[in-house]
């Protein structure tokens, strides 16, 4: 899950890394209030889970705070590269002499951590890593040793960071460790005009699996958008929406990735992709399609499955039980394959719905429900 | 011959008494494979009853590779503790680990796959499937009835994309077919069941499964260029899927690659591989490269 720039801000601060004062809030009033207990001026940014944040507009500097609240009005509730900014931190302002780049990363292909340092840091990061690879410094870290003052030092003085940013290192690299982080990054690293070393901007990503240890991955929970999301995430499904007209729903992100695939070379576009997971129960089935079903976009809905774990009898009584709750308005193609997909097929047989078909390749009933949703 | 897994493997299931293990140790068994064994210290000198054949439960890894000779375990164990229970399994100097478990937190498979490696335990997984060498063994939850032995070599992301191939191409039939998992980070590359196979005289040719994200299928097209003689051909998932997470800047910086299909698809043709467009498609080309030979 990634954090907001606040939440970063707050993780930084109690492994105490050092970052400007700031506070946040979803109203306006209360951005003048923040201005003027930051001293008068402020810099207010939008609270958005995107990068180019500054240059689409959503960091801006209020000289007073009724410029700050005047600011937060017109930031709230405008899109950012299709983000809806919700809150706004309001953070003092910083006189800036020197900008760094410090992150520690998961390499997949490494399959360890990496720490990546730069003395020229701010927006342009990616551009001088990929015109002067020499400017930006990839130090593998090994996690069992961590990142020790020695390592710390390497690191700076391999990116040329100066010797006061090494503690910043130390703790950033404990930020990564203790909170379960994929991805701790600090961009820009700034030393102001003070010589104060302060961590300016931050993204943290922390690894869902860890929930179970990590009761912050709670607090932080994710509040979806779209109502239909939010409504799979509470029966605990993987669900995304698309911009298409078939709805598709099938066990294994691969399968189902595949099956948005198929029915996009038939000429159709999916509505989402929707993975039950592995051996799903048939009250998983039924959640799953009951949300497809309540979207007005889906004019088709395509099952794929191919049982493994999953067995299709329990997908056919779920997709029976959901067609009886929902009152089914729309054409539903069922391809079952694997672990007892002659039971699935009887079921579905037995209960002969008009608008529920079967199809026997996965080819063959996405080419269906690209039809049904053409003709519907 | 096959790869990573024969009717000579003796298996040990860590987990085998809970939920999970007990039901996939019975589909183990089914399938032919020589399950030795179960892991559980606080059931140790019990044996569990599996339609009339009874498999005996260790105190330990070590005992069971110590009583019979164990060269591979399966890993059930729920996420809190399957980072120890690969730890032991590599201290006892199990030669392979297939880790089913699916949610352990990425700094424990970071921890436990260094460590094995270390050792010299060949982790497969996590959140993997397991693998299968049809008629011979199958360590893991790949269904065992779909397809018989034949010469080709699978290896993919994703559990149930192998069970459509598999299922696409059951008359010709399989080697070994490898689900190496989906986590970000895993204990068996592409690159590893590539080489492997192209050692394998029972393979004769490769399929490679590959998915949107990070850079796996960039770096088996490189190694296919470089080190592979025998025909593979490819699928990879995910063209219409939405742009994933791009892990701030670091994402970019580290990976050098956007990880799309699309560049994951031109970078295996480039290295002469035919690719798929479909499961069925894929299967086709499988079909008619087979015949060409």
């Amino acid at each position: 899950m990634d954090l907001y720039e606040h939440q970063a801000r707050q993780l930084f601060e109690e492994h105490g890394i050092p970052v400007p004062r700031a506070e946040v809030t979803d109203s306006p009033q209360e951005a003048r209030g923040i201005a003027r207990r930051l001293g008068g001026r402020a810099v207010v940014k939008a609270q958005v889970k995107t990068g180019g944040r500054g240059k689409a507009g959503g960091v801006r500097f209020a000289a007073d705070p009724a410029a700050a609240e005047l600011t937060a009005r017109q930031m709230l509730g405008t899109d950012i590269k299709g983000h809806r900014v919700g809150t706004v931190m309001l953070a003092e302002p910083v006189d800036v002499a020197e900008e760094f780049y410090v992150s520690y990363v998961l390499d997949r292909t490494a399959g360890g951590f990496l720490a990546i340092a730069s003395a020229q840091g701010g927006m342009e990061i990616e551009d001088v890593a990929a015109t002067r690879p020499e400017a930006v410094a990839r130090i593998p870290v090994d996690r069992a040793e961590g990142v020790t003052s020695a390592t710390a030092q390497e690191i700076a003085a391999t990116a040329g960071l100066p010797p006061q940013t090494v503690d910043v290192l130390m703790r950033l690299w404990q930020v990564l460790v203790r909170e379960d982080a994929l991805l701790v990054e600090v961009n820009p690293l700034v030393r102001t005009g003070q010589g104060q070393i302060l961590a300016l901007d931050g993204k943290v990503t922390l690894d869902d699996n860890a929930r179970f240890r990590q009761a912050r991955l709670g607090e932080h929970g994710e509040r979806h958008q779209d109502p239909l999301e939010a409504a799979a995430a509470e029966r605990g499904l993987t669900y995304v929406r698309l911009d298409g007209e078939v709805g598709v729903i099938g066990n294994g992100a691969g399968l189902v990735m595949s099956t948005l695939d198929v029915v996009a070379g038939c000429g159709a576009r999916p509505a989402n992709f929707l993975d039950i997971g592995g051996g799903a129960s048939a009250q998983v089935m039924a959640d799953g399609l009951s949300v497809i079903l309540s979207d007005p976009a889906v004019k088709s809905v395509l099952v794929n499955v191919f049982g493994g774990i999953t067995a299709c009898d329990a997908v056919a009584e779920g997709i029976v039980s959901a067609v009886d709750t929902v009152r089914l308005t729309k054409p539903l193609v069922v391809r079952l394959d694997g672990n007892n997909a002659a039971r699935g097929r009887a079921i579905l047989g037995e209960r002969a719905h008009p608008l529920v078909e079967h199809a026997t390749t996965m080819d063959g009933a996405a080419r269906r429900a690209a039809e049904l949703a053409h003709t519907a | 011959m096959a790869i990573h897994l024969t009717k000579e493997s003796k298996v040990l299931v860590q987990g085998m008494t809970g939920g999970q293990g007990m039901r996939h140790t019975r589909r183990m068994l089914a399938a032919g494979t020589n399950v030795v064994g179960g892991v559980n210290p606080r059931k140790a000198g019990q044996n569990v009853d599996f339609g009339g054949r009874g498999v005996p439960v260790f105190g330990s890894v070590a005992d069971g590779i110590r009583s019979t000779g164990a060269d591979v375990t399966v890993v059930f164990v729920p996420p809190p503790f399957a980072k120890d229970a690969v730890v032991e399994a590599a201290d006892a100097g199990i030669p392979l680990a297939v880790v089913i478990t699916e949610g352990i937190p990425v700094h424990d498979t970071v921890a436990l796959t260094s460590y094995a490696a270390r050792r010299g335990t060949r982790v497969i997984g996590p959140n993997c499937p397991g693998l299968i060498t049809p008629g011979q063994s199958n360590a893991g939850i790949i269904p065992a009835d779909i397809t018989k032995p034949g010469p080709i070599g699978l290896v993919s992301k994703s559990g149930t994309l192998t069970y459509q191939l598999m299922y696409e191409l059951r008359d010709i039939g399989f080697s070994t077919c490898v689900g190496i998992g989906g986590d970000p980070v895993v204990g068996t590359s592409h690159i590893d069941c590539l080489a492997a196979f192209q050692d394998d005289p029972d393979t004769e040719l490769i399929v490679l499964i590959g998915e949107i994200g990070g850079d796996a299928e960039e770096r088996a097209a490189a190694h296919i260029r470089d080190h592979v003689t025998k025909p593979v051909v490819g699928y990879i998932a995910g063209f219409t899927a939405p742009e994933g997470r791009t892990m701030g800047h670091a994402g970019a910086i580290v990976s050098g690659t956007a990880g799309t299909a699309r560049a994951k698809q031109e970078a295996l043709e480039a290295a002469e591989v035919r690719v798929g467009r479909t499961p069925s498609e894929t299967a086709a080309l499988v079909l008619r490269t087979l015949r060409a030979d």
